[in-house]
């Protein structure tokens, strides 16, 4: 196992080599994904009445009432 | 031919008018020379066998400052428009521009670059060379270069965008430019070099006239 | 006109719209993610575990299963982003727009990765990270030509319009790659140092060959699902104001 990680002494070159390709990897699948729920909250946000109100109090707006920025 | 040569003319004519402003490259290029040469402490063995080269990079930086404003003047008084509506053909016309734009600005710089040279050291032999890799070489670079200017004419940003969306365009010209200045300081036959430098200039009258028109067509919608 | 034609002809017109391919892209979007990752994870696994040693550069050389993919695939993105920009220009559909908006960042990323990688390689194998080899030196072109797209979108104030400029400059880009690949193949066999030699080898071990041929395709495949999940958030950020994005924002 030992033996297999030093990679015949370019161990540190080649996992780092993988790291980095694997963290490209990964932060390039992540990040639209962030955006898709950003997009998504901040509409949300703007259909959303402007104060917080308890359940009940107000009619919910129709789509469309609220401003998107 | 008409078309191109209308712009040329009427191109010239207004940057004879604007005379101290159209000098800007040319000293812009031996100021930056000079400096070059003192920062690197006026030492003569380190310069003269990358004078060539340096003297190249100079070169394509006062080419991609001098064609950053090339079409912002005719934008702004409309005549931009005028010309993307009438000119027939329009591919002859930015020519004609192109071709004004190099006179006052590639051309001087290739017919000084001789005394620039003697600044950083260049040897006599290889002044002639450099000034003729030069004249092949910044024509090439201000047609490319007005594509990038085209783009960014409407957007009001400045030569900082121009120059990071031209300068990668820039490597062919820069590479084969220096190739040849080097290799003739170096006492060789830059023949190979020139030649590539002409087939660039060539393919690049028959093809950087359409990214310029198609980049200042979209330019207008912005 | 056969079927397939009016098949392929009804598709295009249905992905120039991005409600349509909002609604559809889901499952293929997660398929390539699942597909592709399980790819790259197979791949990654038998060049580290199980490919034999390189005779000459010894294990360093597993480095190639991450960086031949990422390089190849810098590449052909911005190529598929010229492509994108063409259709954009010639039917102003919107969609090859948004896609340019979606790929440009990850080709961008790719070509960070391929040269980093690369340079990690260059370290055991030419004693140095950096050589001005034709190869390193038109990827790092191509990453200058991705930050130029990315300005230049950004430089533009209405996105839209920026869509156009952006199309123009990817075409331009792609036209100049060769030109510029070969300019600098030419001037680095020339002047290179005969101390550093890159040889292509003659031929590679099929043994060798294998985990990169997975790798590569599972890097395509996690890619196109990339692209696709930036295509989506692009819509949906894009569309804002329309009324169907604010009916499914409501229905989460």
């Amino acid at each position: 196992m030992m033996e297999w990680l030093a990679m015949g002494g370019h161990g540190v070159y080649v996992w780092s080599a993988y790291a980095l390709s694997a963290a490209a990897l990964v932060g390039m699948g992540v990040w639209p994904w962030l955006a898709l729920r950003r997009a998504r909250r901040r509409i949300a946000a703007a259909l959303a009445p402007n104060q917080p109100v308890r359940a009940g109090d107000r009619k919910r707006p129709e789509p469309g009432q609220g401003d998107v920025a | 031919m008409n078309a191109f040569a209308t712009e040329f003319r009427r191109d010239l004519a207004i940057s004879a008018r604007h005379g101290a402003e159209t000098m800007n490259p040319i000293a812009f290029f031996a100021l930056a020379a000079f400096l070059l040469g003192l920062g690197l402490g006026q030492s003569t063995s380190r310069l003269d066998e990358a004078a060539g080269g340096a003297l190249w990079v100079l070169a394509l930086f006062a080419n991609v400052l001098a064609v950053e404003g090339l079409f912002s003047r005719d934008r702004e008084d409309g005549s931009l428009e005028q010309l993307l509506l009438h000119a027939k053909p329009l591919f002859a016309a930015l020519l004609g521009k192109v071709a004004a734009h190099w006179i006052v600005s590639g051309l001087p710089i290739a017919a000084l670059s001789p005394l620039v040279a003697l600044l950083v050291d260049v040897p006599p032999s290889g002044m002639f060379a450099l000034a003729l890799t030069l004249l092949l070489g910044t024509p090439t670079l201000a047609l490319v270069g007005a594509i990038g200017a085209a783009l960014v004419a409407g957007t009001g940003r400045g030569g900082l965008l121009v120059a990071l969306l031209v300068m990668p365009l820039y490597v062919p010209t820069l590479l084969f430019g220096s190739g040849a200045a080097m290799t003739a300081l170096g006492g060789g036959d830059p023949s190979a070099e020139l030649l590539w430098l002409a087939a660039l200039l060539a393919l690049s009258i028959t093809l950087a006239p359409f990214g310029i028109g198609a980049a200042l067509r979209v330019g207008q919608e912005y | 006109m056969g079927k397939a034609t009016e098949w392929f002809r009804r598709t295009f017109h249905r992905m120039g719209s991005p409600r349509w391919f909002f609604a559809g892209s889901r499952g293929w979007m997660l398929g390539l993610y699942l597909v592709g990752g399980a790819l790259i994870a197979i791949g990654s696994a038998w060049g580290l575990g199980f490919a034999p040693t390189d005779r000459l550069q010894g294990d360093s050389y597993r480095i190639l299963y991450v960086h031949v993919p990422a390089a190849h695939l810098a590449e052909a993105v911005y190529v598929a982003i010229a492509i994108a920009g063409a259709v954009h220009l010639v039917w102003r559909m919107k969609m090859a727009d948004l896609a340019i908006a979606a790929a440009a960042p990850v080709g961008m990323t790719l070509t960070a990765a391929a040269l980093a990688t690369g340079y990690i390689w260059g370290i055991p194998t030419w004693g140095t990270g950096w050589v001005w080899d034709a190869r390193t030196t038109s990827m790092l072109v191509l990453l200058f030509l991705y930050f130029g797209l990315i300005a230049l979108r950004q430089a533009v104030p209405r996105a839209d319009r920026a869509a156009l400029a952006v199309s123009v400059l990817a075409i331009v880009g792609v036209v100049n790659i060769p030109i510029i690949k070969y300019s600098v193949d030419w001037f680095t066999t020339l002047h290179q140092p005969a101390s550093i030699r890159i040889g292509e080898r003659p031929s590679i071990d099929p043994s060798m060959l294998w985990p990169l041929a997975v790798n590569a395709l599972g890097y395509y495949l996690f890619l196109v699902g990339v692209v696709i999940a930036a295509l989506r958030a692009k819509i949906i950020e894009r569309e804002a104001k329309a009324d169907w994005v604010r009916t499914w924002v409501q229905a989460r």
